[in-house]
């Protein structure tokens, strides 16, 4: 410990050795997943692959501005939003009954002691319900859809609706049972219905947290029913997939940047509609 | 309600309450609600009577007998383990490049001290939002005409939109470090890049961390489903698949898909909660 005596500190860096091992531990481990996923990113730099790309590039400007393609823009627009909006409600109508069946705090037996055996099975099928529900990715509820009801919206609101009907479902159970349960448990002890009980003392006190919770999950639908789009669920997703597929750069650029204005206008609209709901 | 005066001739609660107030902005939202619910299910026309209809239940039902019994012959289940591997080497490799393209973005994109110009700043938080507002199915699909299909294109997809989220993240966190060790080592008149070595990083390197881990978990979500466009693991399977109509192959690549998604869950649950005792 001659750290004091030593007139002047370390000229090299006293931890040298150890990043020169961390960085090439990194390098081995990241090797093997290289090989898997064919990595080689030389390739994009080939002659007739840069080619392509510089061609696809350059083709995004001018950008597509004819009339009826603006007009075209402006209706699958409305459609993806309108699919999010449509998604989101019917999901509602899937997590709000769902969640307040799961919800362990309105359970009445629970109030002296332990859960009845059979609402304690029910809340757990429930929940297992919900969880399923969430698990499936909306993208694949989709392709199911398309399969059943054919290509268009209906498919993509049906896989909005499942999917963010378990996470809503889930997510507002968590809320509910997050907060002091004291308010709800005095009036169901007093003999109000569980009904009453959430309507008069759960509700009121979580309301803000469960809006500004459904308001970020639209922002979320929005973005993922450009993604349904590229499936066959119709909006700004089956414009663009289809743009790309005919390289023309022009029309794929304008909806690109469609897109990204309509996401920063709902990420904006959510964050000013959190900020009054709070 | 509020605009009533406490002192006013009548008693205010004889008065019956406005049941839509001019300044009533509750009012007013619920009612933009509606009309906006309203117009999204006029206007996409949504065909109900396809899917509730017997006809339909009937066709949904022998779409899902298709899928049994599952292909399980060791040669295919083989296959769905190489393409579920594929899957978490994608996300893997697509969050550590994310990772370091989100640092090198975020250096610009923060203002380190109260001396920076940071002149950079608004040029890469943009680029960090178009990053980031381009999901990564829509990257992927891009990237196929530069990468071909495979999973390149959807690592790279990945990375790009990922790196996108964490820049932004990694640009807040730095920010909001303090700045005690940074400015000691400023007024021995050590360079910025130094400071940021020694002073910034070590502060922020947990955190930092924790949305990369984050981050992977989600992107290990995503990595399944990226391949319906084409990219790569689970996904290209899973739509290579469908779309020749093999149901029981498709059935067992949506099991991996599930299984996959559901162990991810769990782990992640089991850390979060062994992290926080």
């Amino acid at each position: 410990m001659s750290a004091s005596v030593s007139p002047k500190p370390p000229a090299r860096d006293p931890a040298f050795a150890a990043r020169v091992f961390w960085l090439s531990l990194a390098l081995v481990v990241l090797w093997p997943l290289g090989v898997a996923t064919e990595f080689r990113p030389w390739v994009l730099w080939e002659p007739d692959n840069r080619k392509v790309t510089a061609d696809f590039v350059r083709s995004f400007w001018p950008l597509v501005h004819t009339t009826e393609f603006l007009q075209m823009v402006l209706r699958e627009t409305w459609r993806t939003v309108a699919m999010a909006t449509a998604g989101v409600t019917l999901a509602l109508v899937l997590a709000v009954p769902l969640s307040l069946l799961a919800t362990r705090v309105l359970s009445l037996s629970a109030l002296s002691g332990r859960m009845d055996r059979g609402p304690a099975v029910l809340r757990w099928c429930v929940r297992a319900t919900l969880i399923v529900l969430r698990s499936i990715p909306e993208l694949i509820w989709a392709l199911v859809f398309v399969r059943v009801v054919g290509l268009g919206p209906t498919a993509g609101v049906l896989a909005i609706a499942l999917t963010y009907g378990g996470m809503l479902g889930k997510v507002y159970a968590e809320i509910l049972e997050s907060g002091e349960a004291h308010a709800t448990q005095t009036l169901m002890r007093n003999g109000s219905g569980r009904l009453q009980a959430f309507v008069y003392a759960l509700l009121p006190s979580h309301a803000a947290e469960l809006a500004s919770y459904t308001v970020y999950r639209w922002e979320c639908a929005i973005r993922s029913s450009v993604v349904l789009g590229f499936v066959g669920a119709g909006g700004l997703g089956q414009q663009l997939d289809n743009s790309m597929k005919m390289f023309n750069g022009g029309e794929v650029a304008t909806l690109l940047l469609v897109f990204i204005a309509l996401v920063a206008l709902a990420d904006r609209m959510s964050a000013w509609l959190r900020k009054v709901l709070a | 309600m509020t605009s009533f005066a406490r002192e006013a001739a009548n008693p205010p609660y004889k008065l019956p309450p406005p049941i839509f107030g001019a300044r009533c902005r509750a009012c007013w939202f619920t009612a933009a609600l509606l009309v906006l619910v309203v117009a999204s299910f006029v206007s996409l026309n949504l065909d109900w009577a396809a899917f509730a209809s017997v006809e339909a239940a009937r066709s949904m039902g022998r779409f899902v007998a298709e899928f049994f019994p599952p292909d399980v012959s060791p040669v295919f289940v083989n296959k769905v383990a190489w393409a579920a591997w594929e899957t978490l080497a994608m996300s893997a490799l697509g969050t550590a490049m994310a990772a370091v393209l989100g640092l090198a973005l975020a250096v610009p994109a923060s203002r380190l001290s109260t001396q920076d110009p940071a002149w950079l700043r608004s040029p890469t938080r943009w680029l960090l939002n178009a990053l980031r507002a381009i999901p990564e199915l829509v990257w992927a699909a891009l990237l196929l005409i530069s990468a071909g299909l495979g999973p390149m294109a959807g690592t790279l997809a990945l990375a790009l939109h990922t790196s996108g989220v964490l820049g932004r993240l990694f640009a807040e966190a730095m920010e909001n470090v303090p700045t005690g060790p940074g400015d000691a080592l400023r007024t021995q008149g050590v360079g910025p890049l130094r400071v940021f070595a020694y002073a910034t990083l070590p502060q922020v390197l947990p955190q930092l961390m924790s949305y990369t881990l984050y981050r992977w978990e989600n992107n290990i979500r995503a990595a399944a489903v990226l391949g319906v466009v084409g990219a790569g693991g689970l996904g290209q399977l899973l739509s290579f698949h469908m779309g020749l109509f093999h149901m029981n192959k498709t059935a067992t690549i949506l099991a991996a898909m599930l299984l996959m998604v559901a162990c991810v869950d769990a782990l992640s649950f089991a850390a979060r909660r062994g992290l926080t005792r």
